[in-house]
């Protein structure tokens, strides 16, 4: 284009311009990026700024809701979160590690793959709601379980799924070919290849993405208000017995998390401390979050070394 | 590639056998764990098929029992202006328009879209074209960060910062499909940024090095050659994004206002069909027909998902056409 | 290379670990899922034994508003019946109604008669209805409204849409901003009944709609010239409250039924309880409950009622 432009002067203009379109252009683009980060930054900090006087309260942190008064804690809460947390990665591990496997190891090119592929691809963009209301109809009113931690854990089972199948999935595709074919050479079957050649090299990667994944999971709320419910009776941990509502370890009692609780106190709370019980909470649930992600980066480290230094 | 591993593994089970009989047994024992994980790995993807199917086929039948078995006509459901269910209309049925959610819905999808792009694609650009290095190590992980901060979050962010900082200047309350378009704009920013990124990413570097050997500068590059190759992986992205947004419920539930009647500015209450179903499921009663037109709001929310998927994959076909 | 060994080891015995507890996990919710019926079962003739006289569970689901008034009320119970365990939820008035008349549950709160919850009316006899309090509501306004008090009547022409300035009801000229409650919500059933009775709403006027009681008070205090409605625990200094006719909205003039505004929380149960659950309903209605926990949550003892009011509206003096 700058064959048009005169000889002399104008070559250089037109480079001039386009010089600076360029410097614009990276300024602008530079602008972006800050303002991602300066949100990300204030978001996060707004939180924790705002809650850290009730989330570095021991009392806060271990005394149990209040109904309408003030000074109430989120004991069963953050207790609830957490159990709701490993019971879902209980079932939705093994499950989708053998989908996983299933998809890259054995996958028959035809229409069952195909399937396979586009369920878990569904799974992955339904609506949150919509997988809470489909617990709700068959855990809860269908099982007869009721408001229950294992009905949550088994809507949030739905949600995590497809999360984990890709994160594993990405992770098996990665461990190199020629791993999988000397190991079969070697005369193992496929199953023992995966088992104890891919797997074990996919480690740092699952691992990984199964403690960023956690963090989704611990924060949901939306598959949970109808079907975990939005109720937390007071815990008792001398409690043993299973049946009894007040033993942590009950599967069947119902289960409010912080993440239900912040928008349940937010929608139709009367509690008088509601600002600050609603900030706390969300700190006490975004320090948890944090937490996740540095432990899920130290973990999947940690792993490789001890792979990787044999 | 199956075949062949299977005709492999009979050439060494064949050999094997050909050593002596006393190896036999190991073998068929080999086979049986070839066959108990192809099993086990089996069950779980059929357990996560079955569920999908479950899925889909428990809230259409619950959804279409608003047509089907209360005689709501579905013209009615999907053009009526007046969501009321609990009174009646002039011609006897209850009120039943699902129209303002169905454009609040859709409002906000496309508002937070547009609000949200500039931003993905710019960032997205920047850690590709211009600073790789930063990107990796610094911008990735605090994206995913953001990802993983949870909705309700996201909703009370918006509830105690962007809905007072609306109502501050634009007037009013400060509700609506404004504040709720902030507030998924930003929630969606990970999905549609990590996935154009990927796209920008994946243009061939030949690409651009015949660019810069024209003499262009960095940005004509970019303008010209790599965001054009990477179109259809943007496009993904913003659909990606819109089926985060249109299915979100908390967040938006928390901050739109929840006015069940037709969108008339961006500063006035709205509400969507996440926000609708979120309360009112707890309101009314299963089996009766104010409870099944809730299922029908969530029938519609169900096959929208399906078709921001298929749309997907479209566009996923038509670029593999293209690219041979 | 034993590090290598070790590690594949290690591997397997957590995949090894993780399915054992699965499965250890499926038998332990069918093994407590048995236990806890059992329990039930049980509960009567285990009565002698426990030194409370009485054991069981008692669940409750139901509406939101009620829920904080049960929590509170079960704790108490608890304390005295160590034997008997009350789990209250919440989910929904809908939520209450439809799992009494499953029978998934022992009570079903609600803040309406069940009988408009449900298509057919008649399912509403096979529940018991038990009314444990009473809430009074009434309308808010911004607190530049110049208005103090408006009749029924008036009430009626600004929520039917009639009347859209503050200055036909004597107020000085601006407009009036109806912040309607979403259909479906028990206080916007209880505020038609009692202001608009039969008449019906032109389909021309359409306000706005909020669903939760604390956004509808922080939006009335923000928005110049709204009126909307709230029960009375969610009245605060950030809104007016109205009289409605010189009645001041006042528990005693709820009592009477001179405020007409009102509703009771009802807790169904089956027409024949288990001995908890009626213990239960018993001590919601004794003056425990009745006195302290009622009045702090912001609700109208029953006990006080001098008029009783049935499913249809049909007021009769006690």
């Amino acid at each position: 284009m700058a064959s048009e432009e005169s000889r002399d002067g104008g070559i250089s203009d037109v480079t001039k311009r386009l010089r600076a379109e360029d410097h614009v252009a990276t300024g602008v683009l530079t602008a972006i990026v800050v303002a991602i980060l300066v949100a990300l930054v204030a978001v996060i900090g707004y939180i924790l700024v705002s809650g850290a006087g009730k989330a570095f309260d021991l009392h806060f942190l271990t005394s149990k809701p209040e109904s309408f008064k003030a000074g109430g804690g989120i004991g069963p809460e953050l207790f609830n979160s957490f159990y709701l947390l490993v019971l879902t990665l209980l079932i939705s591990l093994p499950i989708s590690l053998g989908a996983a496997i299933f998809l890259t190891q054995y996958a028959p090119e035809g229409p069952v793959t195909n399937i396979a592929k586009t369920a878990i691809e569904t799974l992955s963009s339904l609506p949150s709601i919509v997988v809470g209301l489909f617990g709700m109809l068959i855990f809860v009113l269908g099982a007869g379980w009721g408001f229950s931690i294992i009905s949550g854990a088994l809507a949030l089972t739905m949600f995590n799924i497809p999360i984990l199948v890709r994160v594993i999935q990405q992770a098996l595709e990665a461990v190199p070919r020629d791993q999988r074919d000397a190991a079969l050479a070697l005369g193992l079957t496929r199953w023992e290849a995966t088992v104890h050649v891919l797997v074990p090299a996919a480690m740092p990667a699952i691992v990984t993405g199964v403690i960023l994944s956690a963090g989704r999971v611990f924060g949901e709320a939306a598959a949970l208000i109808y079907t975990a419910g939005q109720s937390a009776p007071a815990l008792d941990f001398t409690n043993l017995n299973l049946a009894s509502p007040s033993c942590p370890w009950n599967i069947f009692r119902p289960a409010e998390t912080l993440a239900v609780h912040i928008w349940k106190i937010n929608s139709e709370g009367v509690v008088p401390d509601l600002a600050a019980v609603s900030a706390g909470t969300a700190a006490v649930l975004m320090i948890c979050i944090l937490l996740f992600n540095v432990l899920a980066r130290i973990a999947g480290r940690a792993i490789e070394r001890r792979l990787t230094a044999e | 590639m199956n075949k062949e591993l299977d005709e492999r593994e009979e050439v060494a089970q064949a050999a094997s056998s050909a050593h002596g009989g006393g190896r036999q047994p190991r073998v068929r024992s080999k086979h049986s764990i070839e066959r108990g994980g192809l099993v086990f790995t089996g069950v779980c993807v059929g357990l996560v098929v079955i569920l999908v199917v479950m899925l889909i086929f428990m809230v259409c039948s619950r959804g279409i029992a608003t047509f089907v078995h209360d005689g709501i006509s579905l013209g009615a459901f999907l053009s009526g202006t007046t969501w009321n269910p609990h009174t009646n209309g002039p011609d006897g049925q209850p009120l039943m328009g699902a129209l303002p959610m169905i454009c609040g819905s859709f409002a906000v999808t496309l508002l937070s879209c547009v609000i949200s792009l500039p931003f993905a694609l710019g960032a997205s650009i920047f850690v590709v074209e211009v600073q790789p290095t930063f990107g990796q190590k610094v911008f990735r992980p605090m994206v995913e960060l953001l990802t993983g901060i949870p909705s309700v979050v996201y909703g009370l962010v918006g509830l105690s910062i962007v809905v007072k900082w609306t109502s501050g200047w634009a007037g009013g309350t400060g509700y609506g499909i404004f504040s709720g378009s902030i507030v998924l704009a930003l929630m969606i920013l990970p999905t549609v940024t990590s996935l154009a990124t990927d796209a920008i990413a994946a243009v061939p570097d030949s690409y651009r090095d015949g660019s810069y050997g024209l003499g262009c500068t960095r940005w004509q590059t970019i303008l010209h050659v790599v965001l054009p190759s990477a179109m259809p992986g943007i496009v993904t992205a913003v659909i990606m994004g819109m089926t985060r947004a249109f299915g979100e419920a908390l967040a938006v539930q928390m901050v739109i206002g929840n006015a069940a009647k037709m969108p008339t500015g961006l500063f006035t209450p709205a509400s969507t069909l996440t926000s609708v179903l979120t309360m009112g499921m707890g309101n009314e009663a299963m089996g009766t027909v104010f409870n099944d037109v809730l299922w029908s709001l969530a029938m519609v929310l169900l096959l929208m998902s399906l078709v921001f998927i298929l749309i997907v994959h479209l566009i996923g076909r038509k670029g593999a056409a293209k690219n041979g | 290379m034993s590090g290598h060994s070790m590690s594949r080891r290690s591997f397997v015995l957590v995949g090894a670990t993780l399915a054992s507890t699965l499965g250890l996990g499926l038998v332990g919710c069918g093994g407590s899922g048995s236990t806890s019926t059992s329990t039930d079962s049980s509960a009567s003739s285990d009565s002698s034994a426990s030194s409370a006289n009485l054991s069981g569970s008692v669940t409750a689901v139901g509406s939101t508003a009620l829920q904080p008034l049960v929590e509170a009320a079960a704790e108490q119970f608890m304390e005295k019946n160590p034997g008997v365990q009350v789990t209250v939820q919440g989910g929904g008035s809908g939520q209450g109604i439809t799992q009494i008349a499953a029978g998934s549950v022992q009570i079903g709160d609600s803040d309406v008669f069940a009988e408009s919850k449900l298509d057919n009316p008649d399912d509403a006899k096979k529940l018991k209805d038990n009314q444990v309090c009473v809430v009074g509501m009434g309308p808010i306004v911004n607190p530049d409204v110049t208005v103090d008090d408006l009749t029924l009547d008036q009430l009626k022409s600004i929520f039917t849409g009639e009347v859209t300035n503050w200055k036909d009801l004597g107020g000085s000229d601006e407009d009036i901003t109806v912040i309607n409650r979403a259909s479906g919500s028990g206080t916007r059933a209880t505020f038609e009944d009692a202001v608009l009775g039969d008449t019906k709403v032109p389909d021309s006027f359409k306000p706005q709609e909020q669903d939760s009681s604390g956004t509808v008070v922080k939006m009335v205090a923000s928005t110049k010239g709204a009126i909307s409605y709230v029960a009375f625990s969610y009245y605060d200094e950030t809104t007016k409250a109205l009289k409605v006719g010189g009645v001041e909205p006042k528990e005693e003039n709820v009592e009477t039924n001179d405020w007409t505004i009102w509703a009771y929380e009802h807790m169904y149960t089956s027409t024949s309880p288990d001995d908890a659950t009626k213990a239960f309903i018993d001590y919601m209605l004794s003056d425990d409950v009745q006195g302290s926990l009622v009045e702090q949550t912001g609700y109208i003892p029953i006990t006080g009622m001098k008029v009783t009011r049935d499913a249809d509206g049909n007021v009769t003096n006690k």
